[in-house]
C-alpha cells in the first residue's frame, strides 16, 4: 500500500521536507506510531526526535487521530507540533 | 398556562443559520465584516480581532509568518462553530485567519458573532477563539530581537479551552 506524509511548521523545517510518498508492505497493520518508527529507521534519529516526541500530533485523511490508529491504502498522514494560530 | 415552546417566533428569529469560515493571506476589514454579520433579527453582535503584538525588547519590531494545513484548518473550525451553534442561539459566524507573513499590529484572525441577545454572542465568539487556539492546524513563528523561533503552545491556552468542557 502507499500512503502520503505531510509535515508542518517545526516538524517540517526540521525534516527537511513537507510532503513524501511511501510504498509500505502490505502484511503489516500500519499505525502512525508504526510509521514514525520505521522512518526512524530508514533516515535515523533526528526524524524519530521529531516525530516520536510526546507533544507530536497527528492527523489522518485531515481529521486528528491517536497514534495507534490503523492505516489503510492512499491514506493521508500528517505529524504536527502543537498548534498555535489565533 | 402559557407555554414557551408553543410561543410563535417572530420573522426574525427564524431565518436560517449563516457561518463562513475563510483563510487568506489578504487583510479584512472589521467594518465589512460587521455589515455582513447583522440584520434586521440582530440584537447583539460580538467581533474579536487578534493582532501581532510587539515582543521585541529593543524596539526593532515583531513579525509573523504563519503557516497552516490547508482543508484540515476550514474543517476543524467548521467542526467549532457547529459546537457553539449546539451551546447558544446564534444568528451568524464568521471566521477569517490570516496566513503568510505579517507584520507588527496586522491583524491576524477575525471571530464574528451574530445573536438575538448579547450573552449568546460574547460567550459563543470566546469559545470559538478559545477551541481555534488549541485545535486548528496554524503554527506561528515569531521573529524579534533578530532570532525567529517557532511559538510554543501555552498552558493557559489550553486552560482557556478546558473551562468550557
Amino acid at each position: 500500500m502507499h500512503v502520503q506524509l505531510r509535515f508542518f511548521a517545526r516538524i517540517r523545517e526540521a525534516l527537511g521536507t513537507g510532503q513524501i510518498t511511501l510504498e509500505l508492505s502490505d502484511d503489516v497493520r500500519w499505525t502512525p506510531r508504526l510509521l514514525a518508527e520505521h522512518l526512524a529507521s530508514e533516515n535515523g534519529e533526528l526524524w524519530g526526535r521529531e516525530l516520536l516526541r510526546a507533544n507530536t500530533l497527528c492527523a489522518v485523511n485531515r481529521t486528528t487521530v491517536d497514534a495507534e490508529t490503523a492505516l489503510s491504502n492512499g491514506d493521508e498522514v500528517a505529524f504536527f507540533p502543537p498548534v498555535t494560530g489565533g | 398556562m402559557k407555554s414557551r415552546s408553543f410561543r410563535q417566533l417572530p420573522e426574525a428569529e427564524r431565518v436560517e443559520f449563516q457561518a463562513e469560515v475563510e483563510i487568506r493571506e489578504d487583510d479584512f476589514s472589521l467594518e465589512e465584516e460587521y455589515r455582513a454579520l447583522v440584520d434586521s433579527g440582530t440584537g447583539a453582535c460580538v467581533l474579536f480581532s487578534g493582532l501581532v503584538r510587539d515582543i521585541s525588547t529593543d524596539n526593532s519590531g515583531t513579525v509573523l509568518e504563519l503557516e497552516h494545513y490547508p482543508g484540515m484548518v476550514e474543517a476543524e473550525i467548521s467542526t467549532i462553530i457547529n459546537e457553539a451553534r449546539g451551546r447558544w442561539s446564534l444568528r451568524r459566524i464568521r471566521v477569517i485567519h490570516r496566513v503568510g507573513r505579517l507584520q507588527q499590529s496586522d491583524q491576524i484572525v477575525l471571530v464574528g458573532v451574530s445573536s438575538a441577545h448579547r450573552g449568546d454572542a460574547f460567550a459563543a465568539c470566546e469559545f470559538i477563539m478559545d477551541y481555534l487556539k488549541t485545535r486548528a492546524p496554524i503554527w506561528k513563528k515569531e521573529g524579534a530581537d533578530g532570532k525567529h523561533d517557532w511559538v510554543e503552545q501555552r498552558n493557559s491556552d489550553l486552560d482557556a479551552t478546558s473551562r468550557w468542557t
